[in-house]
């Protein structure tokens, strides 16, 4: 137990465990060093700065699209609107053109059937009076 | 004549060319993020440099700038971890490519892929240590302090920056059994 402690706290005692550390403490120095002495700061501002700038750009088109597809579909709605009322218009037109057409034909049957019904020919017997009311009319 | 503003300011320079380095080491090794390390070693200097006036040289400059190191990365993993829907975004490297930096050295091609695989698998098991058992881990192993030194960095008693320790060597160990 004591041992299994002792070699927990000094890995110098654990060859591999010794080996891995080393390796892990020279691959970071390395990747530091790699990394600080590179031009990252530089690198990282402009890297922001593109994405920053690619997503102002990313927004503005998104936001120019919406509102474009906003003011074509406004644009759509109204067309729509206007087509529906001139087509109720046209259909009452065609409505009331029928309806007065309807009226006139009923007018018409009606002085058709009263006159059928109000004039009668003249009797026989009463043939000679009116060629006098005839002949008094020319004279 | 130079003022004492003067003097202040050449000495903090001094210390930022003399100790950004390993500050920089550091923090990378904790977050595996070269961009984040740039910008949080770049905070650490800002705010020793705003309490330089204050810093009264009981204890080193390195020591002091490590200590304001591990309370900014600590601060970067809670935030992570309490805000993980503001912060998702993330540029750590992966473990394959954390492993990669290994100096070719005069070892043969064989040696350098087990250098590799043991890298990889000592970054695994660092992964899974808690946000304390890994600083004391790369403060010991990586910058290679001591442990009264790890101690008064992180403000633990020598006690716990070993128990911490052994700990993490377990873990190592553990992972690097598996290959065995």
């Amino acid at each position: 137990m004591n041992q299994e402690q002792s070699r927990e706290q000094d890995p110098e005692q654990d060859a591999e465990l010794a080996q891995a550390l080393g390796d892990f403490r020279v691959s970071l120095h390395a990747w530091s060093a790699a990394a600080y002495s590179g031009p990252r700061v530089m690198g990282v501002a402009r890297k922001r700065v593109w994405r920053q700038a690619a997503g102002w750009a990313l927004g503005c088109a998104l936001v120019a699209g919406g509102v474009s597809a906003g003011g074509v579909y406004e644009h759509r709605q109204r067309e729509m609107k206007i087509a529906a009322a001139q087509a109720t218009a046209e259909h009452e037109r065609q409505a009331a053109a029928q309806r007065a057409q309807l009226a006139r034909e009923e007018e018409e049957d009606l002085l058709a059937k009263v006159d059928s019904e109000v004039s009668r020919e003249v009797p026989s017997a009463m043939e000679p009076l009116a060629q006098l009311m005839a002949e008094d009319e020319t004279r | 004549m130079a003022t004492a503003q003067e003097i202040a300011a050449e000495e903090f320079s001094a210390v930022v060319t003399k100790h950004r380095p390993q500050i920089f080491r550091f923090l990378l090794s904790s977050t595996r993020d070269i961009e984040l390390a740039e910008t949080l070693t770049q905070e650490c200097f800002l705010k020793a440099h705003r309490n330089w006036a204050s810093f009264r040289g009981e204890s080193s400059a390195m020591t002091w700038l490590m200590r304001i190191a591990i309370n900014l990365q600590k601060d970067y993993w809670r935030n992570r971890r309490m805000q993980f829907w503001r912060q998702t975004r993330t540029n750590s490297v992966d473990l394959n490519e954390a492993s990669e930096w290994l100096p070719s050295g005069e070892s043969s091609a064989e040696q350098q892929m087990l250098a590799k695989e043991r890298v990889g698998q000592v970054w695994k098991a660092v992964e899974g240590l808690s946000e304390r058992q890994r600083t004391v881990f790369l403060l010991r192993y990586v910058e290679e302090q001591e442990l009264s030194e790890i101690a008064r960095q992180t403000g633990l008693s020598e006690g716990t920056v070993k128990a911490h320790l052994s700990r993490a060597l377990g873990r190592v160990r553990a992972e690097l059994g598996g290959r065995r």
